[in-house]
């Protein structure tokens, strides 16, 4: 009986260590999409969504994946919507070997996902979206909103229209309207600019558009009574080409029109058509497919049949997809950073935030990336989630969208006490005990 | 003064508009009593469907063709022959099957029908922004404003002058064809329109042909003004309260039910914030900046207040149900 008992162990062993040493290769980088590739606002969801997925699946077909380990991109559709969003994220935490990163791509998702992955220990990157008190590491452990704010890049716009108008003395009495989305993203700006109103001594309007902004003459009859010298806009999906629009058709100079970064893709202008020429807004990458990571995204996926979404061969380079990429480029950065801290290569979300958290992407990474100049060099640290905060500002010439400017520092000294303000605020809310950082 | 006159043109002639998305809904109410909520999907449906055409964009693939491009003068009607078919095949698989049902049956039909549309039309032609290019114009009117400073959208006179095109045809067709005297009788009793050799089946084919073809016209001048792109069945909730207040039958009614929201919503934005200052602003301290964005919810608080005094509508007929 003995020595059939030691048969049937050995029996058994020598069955369950190649189920072993499956289960062990099987871990997958597990990255899930929020897309929203369906509903009004799909338009600008898909661009992105196909940056960020081709990004991380040509990781999988040029280089094996990262440090050998394959990744799963886990797509869910959100359709822009704030419970649908919230339910993709249920669905796909424990997708695979674990969530690594949510990317919700709506300020809405994010805030309702922000007590959430506290909780479940992944980290959100809401990419120059979502909450702008999460800027403050020693609050929101588990929100990076690097490369820069809605805050900072409402003062960056402002910085750059005192340039323009020979100095930021030059603002006082000069009128300023932000056209916005009515919605917590469209409203994230105000703040700032009521303080920067009272700093410089412009006067501020703001003007909402509801969702989802396909009738909006009335605000622009308002804005040809109120003849604002410079108008900004928060807007989103159809929103940004009614307003273009309507602002071509009041006759309103376009060059002194600056949508927010997410009011500027080319979705946005061609509905406009030549009247949409010399409108601006903000940036933190060049749009375009001259890189060497395009030229890979190319040739490993598009050209090798490979491309998840092959349909979309000819928008590589556009600008949303370009964000796309370059939040999975970052993503793909903190992978390997957090495999190096934690030298494993089974990481999980909570080792993915120290990754994010240890991210430093310089200059010279960027180009081993082969994304030399694509984007700003990014560090982020315990303390601050923000990162560079550095914002430019792009032009579209009629045919594609150029960087115009240098890239503007917002004024923290009117940020930083709204996000000290706002995020004690919510530490106090939360029962949360700042983290030591130093 | 000027600008007073200017924000009441302007929202006379968004009423207008709102008044071609409220008509496809008028005229299937009328000859169905089916409440057709896939009217905006419809109008959506259309257009994509000629832009489509327009650009030869190769069905499925979502991908442009030049070569397959077709002019405006086959493109048009062949969506209209689309949208013939379209209605055919409701009729085949949806409505032939629904007689007699409760009015409640009907409309969570209709509402799967919107997604329906809203499905085959983004697996069809793809959710991109589309821009139509049928030659229509775009901007202000130069003369108008260059010479007494007043603002009036020229796709919005094209959009005017649809929709008295249409209100004139469809109240012939109704008033003064058999075919129109026949959707009447339908839509006042199916059982009875039956009893009289009233082939329902047709008369849903054309009704719903011809409210597909009100949807092209729709889709194209709102499509003009956004591109063509999935937002545009959102247009269907600017007809609800429209129909509330002229009345789910009447095609008058949709048009001045129209003109009532548009110029309502647009004084309200405009001005709404200074009226109330003025009246309320000697007790309390208010900021007139918070009456902003009331341009969408404006016109169903007008339509709550008809629905408490005249829930038919201005033109609609007052039913009176035994109990």
């Amino acid at each position: 009986m003995k020595l059939r008992n030691w048969l049937v162990a050995a029996a058994a062993a020598v069955v369950a260590m190649p189920l072993a040493a499956v289960s062990a290769s099987a871990y997958e980088l597990t990255i899930p999409s929020m897309d929203y590739r369906t509903g009004p606002y799909a338009p600008n969801g898909i661009p992105f969504a196909n940056g960020w997925t081709d990004y991380w699946t040509m990781l999988n077909e040029r280089d094996g994946g990262i440090n050998g380990v394959k990744i799963k991109v886990v797509p869910c559709e959100t359709a822009y919507n704030t419970k649908q969003g919230v339910e993709c994220y249920e669905k796909t935490k424990k997708e695979g070997s674990g969530a690594l990163v949510y990317q919700p791509l709506s300020t809405g998702i994010t805030y309702q996902l922000i007590p959430k992955a506290s909780v479940d220990n992944i980290p959100i990157h809401s990419m120059g979206y979502g909450r702008t008190s999460a800027a403050n590491g020693k609050i929101f452990k588990w929100v990076f909103n690097f490369p820069a704010t809605y805050w900072s890049q409402a003062s960056a716009l402002v910085k750059y229209i005192g340039d323009k108008e020979g100095g930021m003395g030059k603002l006082k009495g000069k009128k300023i309207t932000l056209v916005y989305h009515n919605s917590a993203y469209g409203k994230e700006p105000i703040r700032t600019l009521e303080e920067l109103s009272k700093k410089h001594g412009f006067k501020f309007t703001a003007l909402a558009v509801d969702h989802p902004g396909q009738e909006q003459k009335a605000t622009w009859l308002k804005i040809r009574r109120d003849k604002p010298d410079w108008i900004l806009m928060w807007g989103w999906g159809v929103m940004n080409q009614v307003a273009i629009k309507e602002a071509a058709s009041i006759r309103f100079p376009m060059d002194h029109f600056i949508g927010v970064w997410w009011s500027g893709s080319e979705n946005d202008v061609k509905p406009a058509g030549a009247a949409a020429k010399g409108y601006l807004s903000g940036a933190f990458h060049q749009p375009g497919k001259n890189f060497q990571v395009h030229r890979d995204i190319l040739k490993h996926l598009y050209d090798a049949g490979k491309a998840p979404h092959p349909d979309f061969k000819d928008r590589v380079g556009e600008v949303l997809y370009n964000r796309g990429l370059v939040a999975a480029l970052w993503g793909s950065e903190a992978v390997r950073a957090a495999m190096k801290i934690h030298n494993t290569k089974e990481i999980t979300g909570a080792m993915m935030r120290d990754g994010y958290e240890a991210l430093d992407v310089d200059a010279a990474r960027l180009k081993e990336l082969g994304a030399e100049g694509l984007t700003i060099p990014v560090k982020i640290t315990c303390a601050n989630h923000e990162g560079p905060r550095k914002v430019a500002v792009q032009q579209w010439d009629g045919k594609a969208w150029k960087i115009v400017s240098d890239f503007y520092d917002p004024d923290m000294d009117v940020i930083q006490p709204l996000i000290d303000e706002d995020s004690a605020k919510f530490a106090k809310e939360n029962n949360i005990t700042p983290r030591d950082c130093k | 003064m000027l600008f007073f006159m200017e924000t009441v043109i302007s929202g006379l002639l968004a009423g207008i508009m709102y008044s071609l998305v409220a008509l496809g809904f008028v005229l299937i109410f009328k000859a169905s009593g089916v409440f057709n909520f896939s009217q905006g999907v419809m109008a959506l449906f259309a257009a994509l469907t000629l832009v489509g055409l327009l650009s030869g964009t190769v069905p499925f693939t979502h991908v442009d063709n030049p070569s397959f491009a077709i002019p405006a003068w086959a493109a048009i009607p062949l969506t209209i022959i689309v949208m013939i078919i379209v209605a055919i095949l409701i009729e085949r698989f949806i409505l032939r099957h629904l007689v007699n049902q409760e009015h409640i049956i009907l409309f969570m039909a209709m509402v799967g029908l919107s997604y329906v549309f809203e499905g085959a039309g983004d697996i069809i032609w793809g959710s991109d922004v589309k821009v139509i290019d049928l030659g229509l114009p775009h901007g202000a009117w130069d003369w108008l404003l260059d010479t007494h400073g007043l603002y009036i959208e020229k796709i919005e006179l094209v959009a005017a002058a649809a929709a008295v095109v249409l209100v004139v045809v469809l109240a012939a067709f109704f008033q003064k064809t058999r075919i129109g005297r026949a959707l009447r009788a339908v839509a006042d009793d199916h059982q009875a329109a039956l009893s009289v050799g009233i082939s329902l089946r047709y008369i849903w084919i054309i009704v719903w042909s011809v409210a597909g073809i009100v949807a092209l016209v729709t889709g194209v001048v709102w499509g003009a003004k956004s591109g063509i792109q999935f937002s545009l069945s959102l247009i269907a909730l600017k007809a609800l309260p429209v129909l509330i207040l002229g009345g789910f039958e009447s095609i008058p009614g949709a048009i001045v039910g129209g003109l009532i929201i548009g110029v309502g919503e647009k004084l309200a934005e405009v001005f709404g914030g200074e009226v109330i200052v003025a009246i309320f602003g000697r007790w309390f301290e208010i900021d007139p900046g918070i009456f902003t964005a009331t341009e969408n919810w404006f016109a169903y608080v007008l339509a709550l207040i008809f629905l408490l005094f005249r829930p038919q509508g201005l033109f609609g007929e007052k039913i009176i149900e035994r109990v």
